[in-house]
């Protein structure tokens, strides 16, 4: 693929983006609903554990479980709404299937960084017993870990679109695919509550970086064949 | 394959089930008697993973070749690397039970076998999702793909570098595979292991030709209506 090639699916890309930004912008549909999703996810956790001691590493276990969920709740939307409003064809027409698929998952990639710093203010504020220790751990897991959940369950959300029963289906087809990530990212997230040292979590950020690379390029490889049929 | 291979392998198997339980296997460390769920367990979770990986090869063919042949191939792969999972599951939880007290406890080669089963758990609810043909044929192959690309992380490389009791992991008193990959069984053991492995291999292949032989005369009955 040639320079021109490339600039040519970056701004495709940059345009589905935009594209998904300005509509949400206009109607806020999927920030608004996912904030209420959490919410409600949170008094439940709250309600439950009232009155308990929640140990630090269940902590950083439970804060995963909400941003999963949410992740399931709002992401598939970048693609199934193209299908419900028919627009699909549209793009294919106008864009290389690339270039929708980066800019589908940068717009989620920034959707589930807005939420995830909205998560872990709520979190931090109601959990007391959630406190980080360790910042650089905590950041770089945060950065790392949602670009993987973003990566893996747009591409996902590529395929349920297609099929029926797309809410049901979403989480179960994710979940299997996230369960390396999933494992890494609490891990790492324990680590930083406990204090332990950057170092100690060197081997979950590599599983991370190789999980978000290795995601990241098959469903560029295969989107064609999802995204055409 | 032809009636006397079916005949043979039916001796076969009956001879590695007979000598599975009959074979003298010496004193193992650590484990006695109970190691003999080596010669079924093993080939199960090996057949488990081949499978699997089988049903990802044809769903590649699938994709390059848009043959709904190896559509039928892959799902069958599927369908038989699903049962086989499960029995592994089933007879190493029951092994669990007997050599480690529980019969679940998050060791991380029951983790993987876990997820294994999800993910085909996950391959035949999309499958059944999706109602056009051809959609569902490529879909359910990129999602074995992508599903291929995660999990070799755990089938493969987890259970090896965490703390493990299964032996072979790390941690493991290790009294027959070891961390380096040598294997020490006694020529009895490796005998009746690699006869059942072969005979595993070759239920394997005689079960996936009659499934895709149904596969098949179902959708072209079904072309036909």
């Amino acid at each position: 693929m040639g320079l021109a090639d490339y600039l040519h699916t970056m701004r495709g890309a940059a345009a589905v983006f935009a594209k998904d930004l300005y509509s949400e912008l206009r109607t806020r549909y999927a920030l608004n609903a996912l904030i209420m999703f959490v919410v409600v996810t949170l008094s439940i956790i709250l309600f439950s554990t009232a009155g308990e001691t929640v140990s630090p590493s269940l902590s950083a276990g439970i804060l995963w479980i909400i941003i999963f969920f949410a992740a399931m709740s709002g992401l598939s939307r970048s693609f199934v709404s193209e299908e419900e409003r028919g627009t699909s064809m549209t793009l294919q027409l106008w864009v290389k299937p690339s270039s929708v698929l980066l800019g589908k998952l940068a717009f989620n990639a920034l959707l589930l960084y807005i939420l995830n710093t909205l998560i872990i203010i709520a979190y931090t504020v109601t959990m007391p017993s959630f406190t980080v220790k360790t910042l650089s751990i905590f950041l770089l897991t945060i950065f790392l870990g949602s670009f993987g959940l973003a990566s893996a369950s747009t591409f996902i959300a590529a395929i349920i679109s297609k099929a029926n029963s797309k809410g049901t289906l979403y989480p179960v087809l994710s979940f299997p695919i996230l369960l390396p990530l999933l494992i890494s990212v609490i891990d790492a997230t324990r680590l930083s509550v406990d204090g332990a040292s950057l170092f100690d979590a060197f081997g979950d950020l590599k599983i991370m970086v190789s999980y978000a690379a290795v995601v990241t390029a098959v469903s560029i490889v295969l989107f064609d064949f999802v995204w055409r049929d | 394959m032809k009636t006397w291979m079916k005949l043979a392998l039916g001796i076969w198997m009956t001879g590695v089930v007979f000598f599975g339980f009959a074979m003298p296997i010496g004193d193992i460390p650590g484990l006695g008697p109970k190691a003999r769920i080596i010669f079924f367990h093993v080939p199960m979770s090996w057949l488990a993973v081949l499978a699997f990986f089988m049903s990802m090869w044809y769903g590649i063919a699938y994709l390059r070749k848009k043959d709904i042949t190896y559509d039928i191939k892959s799902a069958t792969a599927a369908e038989l690397g699903f049962v086989f999972s499960i029995l592994a599951t089933v007879t190493g939880s029951i092994w669990a039970r007997f050599n480690w007290g529980s019969f679940w406890n998050w060791d991380p080669r029951e983790t993987s076998i876990f997820v294994l089963l999800l993910i085909y758990g996950a391959y035949f609810s999309l499958r059944t999702a999706l109602e056009i043909e051809e959609r569902r044929a490529s879909l359910s192959a990129v999602y074995s793909i992508v599903a291929f690309v995660t999990v070799p992380f755990f089938v493969f490389i987890m259970p090896r570098i965490m703390f493990s009791l299964h032996p072979g992991g790390g941690g493991s008193a290790a009294p027959i595979v070891n961390s380096n990959g040598k294997m020490y069984l006694d020529m009895n053991m490796r005998f009746v292991f690699y006869a059942s492995l072969i005979g595993f291999s070759f239920l394997y292949i005689w079960l996936f030709q009659m499934r895709t032989k149904i596969g098949l005369l179902a959708y072209n009955n079904q072309a036909e209506n």
